[in-house]
């Protein structure tokens, strides 16, 4: 049948993620989130953040708590300075504590319990990270698909890149075969800074590693500091998987989660005159 | 459906689709073979720990600028036994350390007794299991001067540390605080019987007249008002027989994480 508008260039479909990217990402997944929500579990058990070696109990810098006022409970969170009301949230959830239930590995108050999910998923975290580590630096993927190409790191490209990421203007074609630079960035702090920080300053934490290994905690200026940049280091890949989320939906959530579940990755060509 | 409507209905589905994760979290984590099997990670940390940290590397030492003024006291505070008051009231003139079990001489030591044994102090960072730190400084008598005392039967392979207060208002003895320590950590130099903290004595509310210091593993190891030492073979017949107050309330028996 004969018809007025031009064809659509068929999809071509790239191999875009390795076995072993995969497997990681997703034992990743699972594991930083039983992390995440059994961390929030510990920290409830004393919802206060200190800089240095030891607690300033009168001095915190961050700190969580419930104030009775006419009679009803108001949840307070200090950060710095400041003082911000958070009830129903933070510091007062219908009940005294810091994160609220539903954020919380179990749900009910349990430091014990929220423990042995922590120290459990920490080995699954560690051995995953290593396997990518292993596998992406021996194999290629870090150089091949991490690094930034040279033709990326040019200042013009840059601020283009800055501003059709802004738009949510996606690349097609050879150019959506790789990741552009902000992507490429955002994995390379995941992997090579958030991920082993949150290893290394939950190891300082551990009153056995600093029997061997208390340079580093020196380095991260102290234990309770060291307890400061594990909850911060979380927080920011908390920060990460929401804008990775948004930007997985934004530019075709079913081909992106095909791409990690497969590996298959369907790419639209470049339309002429484009 | 209206936009309202169908906004309200969403926020519903949401609200029951995390209800429902969370309640499934929450049974999953109360089932028995998913503690068991975290539960195993315990083991696997302490084997690595050991495997890699030298048997007798030393925690931290601070200098006395270090110590932390507002050290904070957990557990028991203030025992309330009457033969622990009873005690207290006499300046512990009448504390006496039973030491038996697996031993060749049960001793009951006096303080007098354990200050004339080989003695340690160390300015050390107390770590609890509820994630806040304080530094202080400890003097004691080394465990080991009182085990190597009392001489350590063959087939002794744990030390238990009975302790004058109940944590847990219990009839029976459930609620009595108890520690315990395999002989690596028994022995270890900084293992100490503290009597003195911040060179002074022992204040009631940090465990006066005698506590525990361990400082490779987190607080609640530290067991305070220590009345006995037991040496035994195995940790099961004691209590709930997970080797601790806390650990039988689902904490791990070795805290060094």
């Amino acid at each position: 049948m004969p018809s007025a508008e031009r064809p659509r260039p068929p999809m071509e479909t790239i191999r875009r993620h390795g076995l072993v990217t995969r497997l990681t990402h997703w034992t990743n997944v699972l594991a930083v989130l039983v992390l995440l929500a059994s961390g929030l579990q510990i920290f409830n058990a004393h919802p206060a953040l200190y800089w240095g070696e030891t607690s300033t109990f009168s001095r915190p810098w961050v700190a969580m708590a419930a104030v009775e006022r006419g009679g009803e409970f108001v949840g307070l969170t200090k950060v710095g300075g400041a003082v911000f009301e958070t009830t129903g949230v933070l510091g007062y959830s219908g009940e005294v504590r810091g994160f609220p239930a539903w954020a919380t590995l179990p749900g009910y108050r349990s430091l014990a319990d929220g423990r042995r999910w922590h120290f459990f998923f920490a080995w699954v975290f560690a051995i995953n990270l290593a396997v990518y580590l292993a596998a992406g630096l021996i194999g290629g993927h870090v150089r091949r698909d991490l690094l930034p190409d040279r033709d990326q790191i040019r200042p013009r490209r840059i601020l283009r890149e800055i501003a059709d990421h802004a738009r949510l203007r996606f690349p097609h074609g050879a150019e959506a075969k790789r990741y552009n630079l902000l992507q490429k960035l955002a994995y390379l702090i995941v992997v090579f800074v958030l991920l082993p920080m949150m290893l290394l300053t939950g190891l300082c934490m551990s009153p056995a590693f600093g029997s061997v290994g208390y340079g580093l905690i020196e380095l991260f200026g102290g234990r309770q500091s060291a307890r400061t940049l594990h909850f911060l280091s979380a927080s920011a890949i908390v920060l990460f998987v929401v804008v990775h989320l948004a930007m997985v939906v934004a530019s075709g959530a079913w081909n992106n989660i095909r791409a990690m579940v497969t590996g298959r990755f369907a790419v639209r060509p470049e339309e002429a005159g484009t | 459906m209206s936009r309202i409507d169908r906004r309200s209905w969403l926020k519903g589905a949401a609200a029951a689709a995390g209800g429902l994760v969370a309640a499934a979290c929450d049974r999953l984590t109360l089932n028995p073979t998913v503690q068991q099997t975290l539960a195993r990670a315990e083991g696997l940390t302490r084997r690595t720990q050991r495997a890699l940290f030298p048997r007798m590397a030393l925690a931290p030492e601070f200098s006395p600028e270090d110590i932390s003024p507002d050290f904070r006291a957990n557990g028991t505070i203030n025992p309330q036994d009457p033969a622990y008051v009873a005690l207290r009231e006499a300046g512990f003139s009448d504390y006496r350390l039973v030491v038996d079990g697996l031993v060749e001489r049960p001793l009951a030591l006096s303080l007098a007794d354990l200050r004339a044994l080989p003695a340690r102090s160390q300015i050390t960072r107390h770590d609890c299991v509820e994630g806040w730190s304080s530094i202080g400084k400890w003097t004691g008598a080394r465990l080991s001067a009182v085990l190597e005392a009392a001489g350590l039967k063959e087939g002794a392979r744990f030390v238990v540390f009975h302790c004058a207060d109940k944590l847990e208002p219990t009839v029976d003895e459930r609620g009595r605080y108890y520690e315990s320590l395999d002989l690596e950590d028994a022995f270890h130099e900084q293992t100490i019987l503290a009597y003195e903290m911040n060179d002074a004595p022992l204040p009631v509310a940090h465990g006066a007249p005698v506590r525990l210091r361990v400082e490779r593993q987190l607080g609640y190891k530290h067991a305070k008002y220590v009345m006995r030492i037991e040496a035994v073979e195995s940790l099961t017949p004691i209590r709930g027989g997970k080797g601790g107050f806390w650990e039988d309330r689902g904490y791990e028996w070795y805290a060094g994480i």
